[in-house]
């Protein structure tokens, strides 16, 4: 619990420095806002439409993927650390576990959700 | 809880964001420098000796920038970004140990924040925090570069996070803990780089990724994106997200350092605790070199290649690793493990290389 605590000092001094930080940039820096200054900036072109246009359905694809797996990745860590006591029953069974989310890793692999085109 | 202790987290608290205060500003002029030696050039050179005050130089000036906020972005998210882009990379620090108890003033101290048992959980959360400051960021400033950009290194981080957390798993094995202080003292005998080679080599490409170092710096490709998820930032917000970015760095390279290259120790570091900082100083420097030089060396890669890399040969390569590890500590053969990967790398070599060769013929 004290190490936590420990944390927790360590994270309010960071978001004190933070905010220090983006408060000089506030206090010292000129402000001359103009209707051009704070257009959308795009190489000098005038902005065509919105800026946050729909976007591309692959990169939710990949957030969708990213969490199946990485609950996968959750349950290797409390295996990994009693994997001593486990022994071969936890290797068999962790295997066991993996083929399973194998057939959807190559499932999704041969229907292109992997594929970035 | 006696007031005494609170003072001593509160001085390490500060002293670990000095570190990576400074080191950011010096990793910053190592990175200009070195550069520029590699491409024959000089460097910063004028202010102070060697150019050594040029962070300064450039900290004073970015103070007295304007800061502008385009008028249709979401003000609150915009001003929030930069802030929650920076906090994960300086609360990262705490679990890092620079080294195991050592005596100051009479009073035992030891060289490390927080020993969490869940040491490495917490590096794995901490870690993926940063990702929403990124894609905060470029969603909030209302421009189509800093929204694609945005957009492209969370995919990237979070590709690159699954074959990350494989190899803090084969970590975990070898050491049979999470603490990263058990972790580091289960590396006294020999470190884990030379039982897994290929598991450092892993974790050290996907630490690259998480960073958006080159090559992965797709964020940053300013030939297609200006500047990525920070385009629209300036002034101090945008020293915001640069302090990130090389802060991460060193953090980034404590990490592999701890993981890997048996963190504090060295020969000596048993009688004299107060070495433990330097060694692991020592390492964090030699990693921060070599993934400068590597900039200095590799063009960016495609993003469609990026992310196959990602899922099609680093994730399943992982968690070989993951098996053969497992498979060497119940057999109690590690000679086995390091063969064994070893060839599980080159396989994952050959085909990488026979995809590429594949596709640039067929174009």
């Amino acid at each position: 619990m004290l190490e936590y605590i420990a944390i927790a000092v360590l994270f309010l001094i960071a978001v004190v420095l933070a905010a220090l930080i983006v408060f000089l940039g506030e206090i010292f820096g000129p402000r001359h806002s103009t209707p051009r200054k704070a257009m959308p900036y795009e190489s000098g072109m005038r902005p065509v439409g919105e800026g946050r246009r729909r976007m591309p359905v692959r990169f939710y694809l990949i957030a969708v993927l990213f969490i199946l797996f990485d609950i996968e990745v959750i349950f290797f860590l409390p295996w990994a650390v009693t994997f001593r006591k486990l022994g071969l029953f936890g290797l068999v069974e962790m295997f066991i576990f993996i083929l399973i989310l194998l057939v959807g890793y190559v499932y999704a692999w041969k229907k292109g959700a992997l594929e970035w085109e | 809880m006696e007031a005494a202790l609170i003072w001593e987290w509160v001085i390490k608290s500060l002293i670990l964001i000095f570190i990576v205060l400074t080191g950011f500003a010096y990793t910053t002029y190592l990175e200009r420098k070195e550069l520029a030696r590699m491409q024959v050039r000089i460097g910063p050179n004028r202010a102070g000796p060697w150019g050594l005050l040029q962070p300064v130089a450039d900290g004073i000036k970015l103070i007295f920038k304007e800061e502008l906020t385009p008028a249709e972005a979401d003000r609150t998210l915009f001003f929030l970004a930069p802030i929650i882009t920076v906090i994960p990379a300086l609360v990262l620090m705490a679990v890092i140990p620079w080294g195991d108890t050592a005596t100051l003033g009479g009073r035992e101290v030891t060289l490390y924040l927080a020993d969490l048992n869940v040491g490495i959980l917490y590096l794995a959360a901490i870690s993926s925090i940063a990702v929403y400051g990124i894609v905060l960021a470029g969603w909030s400033s209302n421009n189509k570069y800093a929204t694609l950009g945005g957009l492209r290194s969370s995919a990237q981080m979070i590709s690159y996070e699954l074959a990350m957390g494989l190899s803090f798993v084969v970590v975990i094995l070898l050491a049979d803990s999470m603490s990263l202080l058990e972790i580091v003292k289960a590396q006294a005998g020999l470190w884990f780089v030379f039982i897994q080679p290929v598991g450092a080599l892993v974790l050290f490409i996907t630490l690259l990724a998480e960073v958006n170092r080159a090559p992965f710096d797709m964020p940053e490709a300013e030939q297609e994106l200006v500047a990525g998820y920070h385009t629209e930032y300036s002034g101090m917000k945008f020293a915001l997200f640069f302090m990130a970015e090389y802060g991460k760095m060193i953090v980034v390279s404590a990490i592999l350092a701890t993981l890997f290259f048996g963190g504090y120790l060295g020969p000596g570091v048993d009688r004299l605790p107060w070495l433990g900082p330097l060694y692991l100083g020592l390492k964090i420097f030699v990693a921060l070199f070599v993934m400068i030089w590597i900039r200095a060396t590799f063009p960016r890669i495609r993003y469609d290649r990026l992310m196959a890399f990602g899922w099609k040969v680093l994730l399943p390569l992982a968690l070989a690793l993951v098996f053969i590890t497992a498979l060497g500590i119940m057999l109690e053969q590690m000679w086995l493990v390091t063969v064994l990967s070893l060839i599980a790398g080159a396989v994952a070599a050959l085909m990488v290389n026979r995809a590429l060769r594949r596709k640039e013929y067929a174009r």
